[in-house]
């Protein structure tokens, strides 16, 4: 479904991205890990064509993305749902029109059709009663639901997860995830989440793929990756400060543990 | 420091900008010619721009009319022209005045606005949301900006010139006891169609100008809220000099 080939990426004299390799298999959650700063956001970016690589082949769907014309490129998106990690609703809107953004816009259906639409779609999300309200009367939590709602409405084939349960409280966390499983099982999409957080990622990863200096270190089931030999890997998956990932901006990880 | 070597990175940086703003521009066109127009958008963008600058456009307007009237008034007299004081107010107004003061208001507000909205939006994710949602935002925000600045300015210029002349009305004929008939006969003598329709040229200029410079500099913020309120900032400013200096360009083509 996605197939990513030596992928790079600079931004000045940064190279985030230093030849990915990756292939996501139709139907399959595919969990990025990585640190902070390591490129994730970069690298899902550029799976939506928000971003274009500077070298490297992205293919989508069996479509080079990074070769297509602008109005070719907004086709393809229309096979993606992107739940952003603020969520990034369009605060000028009703919260149903959030969902429906994608409806009203190409008038495939009426007003009423698209609130009833809406109304639909965020009960799938487990949300009743807030179609009319404004989005900055939500919380954080409900904001992400309200995402994956307007992500799922136009029945994309690809959802991609921007860090979906980072600034949530543990409960609202696993909600989310099992959220997320819940679409995979009822829409059978395929998914790519990035995510820090691999409690989350265990959940929901059929298999997890690690982000590091801009490359992937390492695929693998979950059980795989928890039985890594790689010291990067094994590192950043238990949470220690110390072992061989340097941490940007600090030299010497004794500087922090005296 | 090294006075040449800053002097040509600054060059090179404003280069750059303006190359980057024509980009914006020649996008915005493009999407304009394509179909549908957004009439939601943009009758909202008219509304937030035009209707809730009114207000502070007729004050303005009128006490500038009425300084004016004032001081040439009291000026004009020492040599007894004062019958010109109605031809003085008519033609500032219409030529400068009018579309100069009211562009300088807009870019205060509707500019800021601008800029400070999309700004939010870029820093929020909320235009990758709409890329992501198959949505140019070209299309979707800045074309309905952009059209409404061309129409708005000239419009509230107008309404500026009449208020402005009515301003200068109150003070030479109420204040100086002028005759009411002779400051409508002084004003329509020396006023030219041309003086109203080159006036209002400047102004749809200026409200192209303030809105895409303002689109631009919150659509390309980056960098939290400081980079909305840099980039709020960088749009009065820029939006300012670029009325007051294409002002003077415009003047000498316009009215040589």
């Amino acid at each position: 479904m996605i197939k990513i080939t030596d992928l790079h990426k600079s931004f000045g004299t940064k190279h985030v991205l230093r030849g990915v390799n990756l292939s996501v298999e139709k139907g399959e959650s595919m969990v990025i890990i990585g640190g902070s700063g390591s490129g994730k956001s970069v690298l899902i970016k550029h799976i939506i064509g928000l971003l274009m690589p500077d070298k490297g082949t992205l293919i989508v769907d069996g479509k080079d993305i990074t070769q297509l014309e602008e109005k070719e490129l907004y086709e393809v998106r229309k096979k993606f749902g992107m739940l952003f990690q603020g969520a990034a609703l369009f605060d000028s809107l009703k919260v149903w029109e959030n969902v429906s953004f994608v409806l009203l816009r190409e008038k495939r259906m009426g007003t009423k059709e698209a609130k009833e639409l809406a109304v639909e779609k965020l009960k799938m999300v487990g949300l009743v009663n807030v179609e009319n309200l404004m989005p900055s009367e939500l919380s954080g939590g409900m904001k992400k639901r309200v995402g994956l709602a307007r992500a799922i409405a136009h029945e994309p084939e690809i959802l991609l997860y921007d860090e979906p349960t980072t600034g949530l409280d543990p409960i609202m966390a696993d909600a989310i995830n099992e959220l997320i499983v819940e679409m995979k099982s009822r829409l059978a999409v395929t998914s790519v989440t990035i995510t820090h957080d691999m409690h989350s990622a265990y959940k929901i990863a059929d298999r997890i793929a690690m982000l590091y200096l801009g490359q992937i270190i390492e695929t693998g089931t979950p059980d795989e990756i928890k039985n890594t030999k790689n010291p990067v890997v094994g590192q950043f998956i238990t949470g220690s400060a110390v072992g061989p990932i340097k941490l940007e901006g600090i030299d010497e990880i004794s500087v922090i543990r005296t | 420091m090294r006075p040449v070597e800053s002097l040509g990175r600054y060059i090179i940086a404003f280069t750059e900008e303006l190359g980057s703003v024509l980009l914006l521009l020649s996008s915005t066109v493009k999407q304009i010619i394509v179909p549908p127009l957004e009439m939601k958008n943009i009758l909202r963008q008219m509304v937030e721009v035009g209707i809730k600058s009114l207000p502070v456009v007729l004050i303005t307007a009128i006490f500038t009319g009425m300084v004016l009237a004032l001081q040439s008034y009291t000026g004009f007299k020492r040599f007894g022209a004062q019958s010109m004081v109605a031809s003085v107010v008519a033609l500032s107004m219409t030529r400068e005045l009018g579309p100069v003061l009211t562009g300088l208001i807009v870019a205060g507000r509707a500019g800021a606005a601008m800029a400070a909205e999309l700004g939010t939006m870029r820093v929020t994710e909320q235009i990758d949301a709409l890329e992501t949602l198959a949505t140019n935002p070209v299309k979707y925000l800045i074309v309905p900006r952009f059209l409404s600045g061309l129409i708005m300015l000239p419009a509230l210029a107008i309404v500026s010139d009449i208020i402005g002349i009515i301003g200068g009305y109150a003070i030479t004929v109420g204040l100086f006891g002028t005759s009411s008939t002779s400051y409508w006969k002084r004003t329509w003598d020396f006023l030219n169609i041309e003086d109203i329709y080159y006036g209002l040229i400047k102004a749809c200029f200026f409200g192209g100008c303030i809105a895409l410079i303002s689109c631009y500099k919150g659509f390309y913020s980056e960098g939290g809220a400081q980079g909305v309120g840099k980039a709020t900032t960088g749009a009065v400013v820029l939006s300012s000099m670029a009325i007051l200096i294409s002002d003077y360009f415009l003047s000498v083509w316009l009215f040589k």
